[in-house]
């Protein structure tokens, strides 16, 4: 028989029982939704966890000095000394953290402070709306310049240009040499609040040597790991506490983050899928009563001549309609789900194309699956007692 | 063309057997125009089953164009039907979600006829059994004659060396039933074989042979 002929009839035999089927279908439809928008929704709220990981820049190394006191702490030059020599690392930058009051004439902006090198641009990935960053001679000779965040543009000049302008930070006058692109989330709050000095100007301001944390950025994944070792060595051979400092390694964070969400994705997306195996079991018992209410014809069908196959796969076929048409609605009311609950929780829904696929394939595995047993049954109706049955 | 040698088939009720053919020997030619006669229950139904290959004897011999059917296959079987047999029922059997074409061409659908052939050869068998007017009408629209015609027009389709027809004016009052008698003979003129299962002796008169069946023995073989 041949397939457009098979199609029609199984169309037809669908819309006989309308209400039936639409029902069947539904089955279908909230286990396909299940799964698609759990899967959106796991892997949205990965990417954004992912992102806010990556936006600490790529292969970094976040060396964190804890101890206390004069023997156990470094200036921006030992940590120069101390990562000298190590190979595959892209920067080095140290930093010095404090707060500060920026003022513009009347205007008053309380701003995270940064005391930075000339590679903290390279080593953090930033990028400049207007102006240029520091070069090695603003470091070196202590330059009092300074780069603004969006938000502290904002706050002190408005819409004006402040490349040029003065302003001050805890009293002392700094001109902007330039603006920082939007960033927004980091690790410590937004981005945006912050105003980069060169690090040897903020050992002064802040009234404190010594860095707390240092950047390194290694040239890929491989030399992340070496660099962590070797620095790692130095730093204990130089405290001898290994509580004196902690390295974070931003490429392990993504790895672990990325392993526990894929393991919560397949744990809820299994779950999920349990649904569309109960839809699959819908399609199976309206096949069933199908196959007995259908007995009449299928005796006839076979009288004139349709071979047990043919039977066989008119059922299949129509379960495999049921739960491909529900598999297709069920991906689009899983996006549509997905949408609504990721606009709820504000977390950004990932539509699964991949999954997707799968989950269209599943639901016609389930189908074709579920539909076997009331196939076989119709096909192997004898004819004569299908043609008895009045 | 059809041999039928010590026939027998047994139903299974439960632990009962059940004979409904006890050995019956026959033999009919090509052309012919055979009624099988015989009260209920008295095994024709069955006889006929198995002359339609809807069914397999217990034991015995049917040879039917030249082939032992008790060897074929369930496949083969349906081929057999699918090609050289056309059958007519009581009840018509005709599907309902089907228009009057769509029922006609399914023996052909299941022969793998196209969709263009099969439509031009149903609408000419339709036309043959004087409804090319209703093609596209569902059963529920029509008559029982028509319907029973329409059946006939499934039947012939596919050009089949013999129609079977199970009390085809059963469900028919006197004249639409003559009617569809009237058809048979002109399809048994056109050179194919008739055998029609009844009760009724009307219709049965009609027929050029009479086979009577009694408790599932051949009681009597009339040419008329």
């Amino acid at each position: 028989m041949d397939f457009a002929t098979s199609l029609k009839m199984g169309l037809k035999a669908l819309l006989s029982n309308r209400l039936r089927s639409a029902l069947t279908i539904l089955g279908v439809v909230i286990g396909v939704a299940a799964v698609i928008g759990v899967v959106a929704i796991a892997q949205g709220s990965q990417r954004q966890v992912t992102s806010q990981i990556e936006s600490l820049g790529t292969y970094l190394l976040t060396v964190s000095i804890r101890g206390r006191g004069a023997d156990k702490m470094l200036t921006s030059d030992d940590v120069t000394e101390l990562t000298a020599g190590i190979d595959g690392i892209a920067g080095v930058s140290p930093v010095v953290t404090g707060s500060a009051t920026a003022k513009y004439g009347t205007r008053k902006y309380d701003c995270s402070l940064l005391g930075v090198n000339e590679q903290y641009a390279t080593v953090r990935d930033l990028q400049l709306e207007t102006g240029r960053f520091f070069t090695q001679i603003d470091i070196s000779t202590r330059q009092k310049v300074a780069l603004l965040g969006q938000n502290v543009v904002a706050e002190l000049f408005g819409l004006s240009d402040p490349v040029g302008k003065d302003i001050k930070l805890n009293g002392q006058t700094f001109v902007v040499i330039g603006v920082l692109a939007p960033r927004g989330g980091g690790p410590a709050g937004t981005e945006d609040d912050q105003v980069l000095i060169p690090v040897t100007s903020a050992e002064r301001l802040v009234g404190r040597r010594g860095v707390s944390t240092f950047y390194i950025r290694g040239q890929d994944k491989e030399s992340v790991k070496q660099i962590s070792t070797a620095i790692s060595d130095r730093l204990y051979r130089r405290f001898r506490d290994q509580d004196a400092y902690r390295i974070f390694d931003q490429t392990q964070m993504l790895q672990t983050v990325t392993n526990v969400s894929q393991t919560l994705t397949l744990m809820l997306a299994s779950i999920a899928f349990i649904s569309l195996l109960v839809g699959g079991i819908g399609i199976m018992n309206i096949m069933l009563v199908s196959v007995v209410e259908r007995t009449k014809e299928i005796g006839l069908r076979k009288a004139v001549g349709a071979t047990r196959r043919d039977i066989m796969s008119q059922f299949l076929l129509e379960s495999a309609m049921l739960s491909g048409v529900g598999g297709v609605l069920g991906i689009i009311s899983g996006e549509i789900l997905a949408g609504a609950i990721a606009s709820a929780i504000k977390v950004p829904a990932v539509f699964p194309w991949a999954g997707a696929g799968i989950a269209l394939g599943l639901a016609l595995v389930v189908g074709i699956g579920f539909g076997i047993y009331p196939a076989s049954r119709a096909a192997n109706l004898a004819p004569i007692e299908a043609l008895r049955t009045e | 063309m059809i041999k039928v040698e010590n026939l027998r088939k047994t139903y299974r009720a439960g632990l009962v057997e059940v004979p409904a053919l006890r050995g019956v020997s026959f033999e009919v030619d090509e052309r012919e125009y055979v009624a099988i006669v015989g009260p209920s229950g008295s095994g024709k139904s069955t006889l006929m089953h198995l002359l339609g290959c809807l069914d397999v004897p217990s034991a015995g011999r049917y040879i039917f164009d030249g082939v032992e059917v008790s060897t074929l296959g369930e496949d083969e079987l349906a081929r057999v039907r699918n090609r050289k047999i056309g059958f007519v029922f009581q009840g018509f059997h005709l599907l309902p979600r089907l228009t009057a074409l769509e029922n006609v061409e399914l023996p052909l659908v299941y022969r793998g006829v196209g969709a263009a052939t099969r439509r031009k050869r149903a609408i000419r068998a339709l036309e043959l059994v004087g409804l090319g007017a209703r093609v596209q009408h569902y059963p529920n629209e029509l008559s029982g004659g028509e319907q029973q015609r329409v059946a006939i027009a499934r039947a012939m389709v596919g050009d089949p060396i013999l129609l079977l027809a199970d009390e085809p004016t059963g469900n028919l009052d006197s004249r639409t039933g003559a009617d569809v008698l009237d058809l048979f003979r002109r399809i048994n003129e056109t050179g194919c074989t008739v055998i029609m299962v009844t009760h009724n002796m009307t219709a049965a008169s009609r027929a050029k042979r009479l086979l009577k069946i009694r408790d599932g023995l051949l009681e009597g073989d009339e040419r008329v």
